[in-house]
């Protein structure tokens, strides 16, 4: 056993995306030999694509009916995705451990209730006193609990109720950079004694228009048909496809974990985020400084990179990880999954423990992607935000030699 | 040579500069100057007819000046302007190069972006569309300007862009007690020696229809609407809910170490923060007060003084029946018979409940009371509520120096921060 009482290890692992429920099936696709089909909605929010939610069976991580209820799916996914996490690191059950459990969630904003809103904007196209009208038709039509279903720190407090994690609870906004910040903030704290384990993750419901808006708004989707990442300046739009996400991960300090035996799947050595201005070639200097720790095993090492997919940002992206990082194997699992905003990087981190822990030949998700001659005992995981923000984190697999 | 370091060999981490607005106004003096003379800031709505509505009162900010009035302009506005007054005061100029934590609100488009949005869309064509015609009117004419507006990150970027921060900042939220933990935060980041200052910023512009609407379907709200100032009236027995406001605050936080070296002011210690999750439901805390006297222990050990250390206590008394009792109840666990004795004011009502920055706007009035010794009433006190039996520093200021403060912040979500902050010398 190599490294130190408080190096940050992730000891649990939930996983949900269009490609299935929990481990095993991402695992699967992480050992594959060839490249994993993606899943696609083409139909319901035409012209855009999606990567839809995959079949799933809420009342196994949400027993209660009650529970459920008070939520849409975007806080479902994500108090499901913490429920797979906890259970996979063996903590589901023990009320101790969760009552001491740190928190921090990488939230956006819950579902609106489209049918209100339509009804609303459709009165007012035939009235001039429109405030006036807001006020009588919020007032009848609002429901109480979709308040708290839309309320970005209402993921985190049913993960409290759901799953009795209290030992604090933090929600982190802001996109991309919420599950970058989420995942640093975790790990610094960890490293610094103030946490012992931590719960941190988010999720994304791509399935849904008044998301989908946001994006449109910058005219950043793919339209009509999926294209790999790396292709997406063939297609019609500006190159985004959103994928429903839940991630969630269980961070503890190696003293946390081998005390409780805890199986470890990976080392976080090295985390780092940033931001600003991205015109002339600043992005890039901020992303060659971030993968800094990753330079001297670049030829053992595999990059999940979260690009988001948006044409231009994506390619400097691809260009600036293959210069800094020669030798690395690059795999973009946005393309796969989809983006998925604040839980992008929570997704990269999941997936590239994984890959690790397998000692996976990860295959390459896009014809644009070199195939590995072996695995790799470095994981670099990037995000850089559809409109700002950076993050990479710098993953080490445990030793493999019992 | 005086310690630097707390009971634990952390490092102490100083205020050396604080900035605050609320609807008393913009300026720590002027705040300060209405709140020890019981004045409320809480008025009649203007900024949108209120015809109908049960509540009609709120402790908006409408004084300021910008160049589109919407909720993020607003909150944006605000944390700058008092995060020019925070720097001001800590001395600080130039590029701030430490890391930024924002407590700001969550913020959806506004109304009159979807009316506009209606606007130029084509007609409804089946029930429930309005989405699928806002997507179709975007495709024809992107919006950036939307996409901005409705970032949960747009306003720490433009913080970041005008103070020169450094790193990713954090925006967050945890409801009611966002400006403590973003404070915290700001803490925790200098105990691990990642940084010797952090900027600590909480803003919240976001009343609207639909804000006071959605509190007040959860019968969060007063309905004492005449007269406004009267509405919010903690601990008392006709307390019927509280009064939705706006504000923002700024902490710059600094080792005591750096400020010291560089001949900073130090304003106060910011010895102890506490946080414990509740998990009984969504709106409402254990009957037990479980975990809010947890909370309040919790920041007590990390600030290592105990109980009878505590000379005053900013009460997040929001004025809601449920909020005040519970409260008292975790009080009255943690501080046992010596409660009575001490002072615990709610600036709440004169102020309202600033939301997501009322943790950070009552840190620096907790602070301005140890600089002052001065502690500001609870106004509207005029029928206790008899289970309630605080000293709330009813009705008029009292001039008593205290050393150390504690302040509660309490939220939706199971969300509860408390912060311990003592005098200079520490």
């Amino acid at each position: 056993m190599t490294g130190t009482d408080r190096d940050v290890v992730i000891t649990g692992i939930g996983i949900v995306t269009s490609q299935g429920v929990g481990i095993a099936p991402h695992e699967a696709l992480l050992t594959a030999d060839t490249a994993p089909t993606p899943v696609l909605e083409l139909e319901k929010l035409a012209p855009y694509p999606v990567h839809p939610l995959p079949a799933i069976d809420w009342s196994q991580q949400i027993p209660k009916r009650g529970d459920q209820r008070q939520m849409e799916n975007w806080q479902r996914l994500g108090v499901f995705t913490a429920g797979l996490a906890l259970e996979d690191a063996g903590l589901k059950d023990d009320a101790e451990a969760c009552g001491r459990m740190d928190m921090i969630v990488a939230a956006g904003g819950g579902e609106r209730d489209i049918k209100v809103d339509s009804l609303i904007v459709d009165e007012a196209l035939k009235r001039n006193d429109r405030e006036q009208l807001l006020n009588e038709k919020l007032t009848t039509e609002l429901r109480p609990t979709l308040f708290l279903a839309q309320l970005s720190n209402l993921m985190a407090g049913n993960i409290s109720i759901v799953h009795k994690v209290t030992g604090s609870s933090r929600t982190f906004m802001g996109e991309e950079a919420a599950g970058i910040s989420a995942v640093e903030t975790a790990f610094h704290r960890i490293r610094a004694g103030q946490s012992t384990h931590t719960l941190v993750g988010g999720a994304f419901a791509a399935e849904r228009a008044d998301m989908l808006l946001l994006v449109e708004a910058i005219g950043a989707h793919s339209l009509h048909r999926w294209l790999p990442l790396w292709s997406r300046a063939e297609g019609e739009g500006g190159g985004m496809i959103m994928g429903t996400v839940g991630a969630f991960l269980v961070l503890e300090s190696r003293a946390h974990a081998r005390d409780r035996g805890a199986k470890i799947y990976a080392t976080i050595a090295d985390i780092g985020g940033d931001r600003g201005a991205r015109d002339e070639g600043r992005m890039e200097r901020r992303l060659e400084r971030l993968v800094e720790p990753a330079r001297d095993r670049a030829s053992d090492t595999v990059i999940f990179s979260g690009a988001s997919g948006v044409i231009d940002i994506s390619q400097r992206e691809k260009a600036a990880l293959e210069a800094a990082l020669p030798g690395a194997a690059l795999r973009g699992y946005g393309g796969l999954a989809g983006h998925s905003l604040e839980a992008q990087f929570p997704l990269g981190l999941a997936l590239a423990a994984l890959a690790l822990e397998a000692g996976a030949r990860v295959p390459s998700f896009d014809p644009a992607e070199a195939a590995m001659a072996k695995a790799a005992s470095h994981a670099v995981v990037t995000t850089v935000g559809h409109q700002r923000g950076e993050g990479v984190a710098l993953l080490l697999a445990e030793s493999r030699e019992v | 040579m005086r310690a630097t370091r707390d009971h634990l060999g952390r490092p102490l981490v100083a205020v050396t500069g604080m900035g605050v607005m609320t609807s008393l106004g913009q300026g720590l003096d002027d705040n300060w100057r209405a709140l020890t003379s019981g004045i409320s800031g809480i008025h009649a709505i203007s900024r949108f007819p209120t015809d109908g509505l049960s509540t009609r009162i709120a402790g908006t900010v409408d004084f300021l000046d910008l160049p589109v009035q919407n909720a993020v302009e607003r909150s944006y506005a605000m944390a700058q302007e008092t995060t020019i007054e925070a720097l001001a005061q800590a001395g600080l100029s130039g590029d701030f190069n430490g890391p930024l934590f924002l407590a700001a609100p969550p913020i959806e488009p506004e109304w009159s972006a979807r009316f506009a949005l209606a606007d130029r869309a084509g007609p409804s064509e089946k029930p429930d569309d309005a989405y699928d015609r806002f997507l179709a009117a975007m495709r024809v004419r992107p919006d950036p300007a939307f996409h901005e507006a409705a970032l949960f990150g747009s306003v720490s970027e433009r913080l970041s862009d005008r103070f020169g921060t450094r790193g990713l900042p954090v925006t967050l939220s945890t409801a009611c007690a966002s400006g403590a933990t973003a404070i915290q935060l700001g803490v925790e980041a200098i105990r691990q020696g990642r940084t010797d200052r952090a900027l600590t910023v909480a803003t919240d512009g976001s009343v609207s229809a639909e804000s006071l609407i959605r509190f007040a379907l959860l019968s969060a709200l007063s309905t004492q609407n005449d007269p406004p100032q009267r509405a919010s009236k903690p601990f008392t027995r006709d307390r019927d809910g509280f009064v939705i406001a706006e504000g923002a605050a700024t902490l710059v936080l600094e080792s005591l170490d750096a400020a010291l070296a560089r001949g900073a002011r130090i304003l106060g210690i910011l010895k102890g923060c506490g946080e414990k999750a509740d998990l009984f439901h969504r709106t409402r805390s254990s009957p037990d007060g479980g975990p809010a006297i947890a909370t309040i222990r919790a920041a007590l050990e990390d600030a290592g003084l105990g109980e009878s250390e505590i000379g005053y206590i900013n009460a997040h008394g929001t004025s809601t029946p449920e909020n005040d009792k519970m409260e008292y109840g975790a009080m009255s666990a943690v501080f046992g018979d010596r409660l009575p004795q001490i002072p615990v004011s709610s600036n709440k009502s004169m102020i309202g409940h600033t939301l997501t920055a009322a943790g950070a706007v009552e840190a620096v009035f907790s602070l301005q009371t140890m600089q002052k010794g001065t502690m500001p009433p609870t106004i509207n006190y005029l029928n206790p509520d008899p289970a309630i039996m605080l000293d709330v520093v009813p009705n008029v200021k009292r001039d008593a120096q205290v050393t150390a403060v504690l302040s509660n912040s309490f939220g939706f979500g199971g969300q509860n921060a408390s912060l311990v902050m003592t005098a200079e010398p520490a």
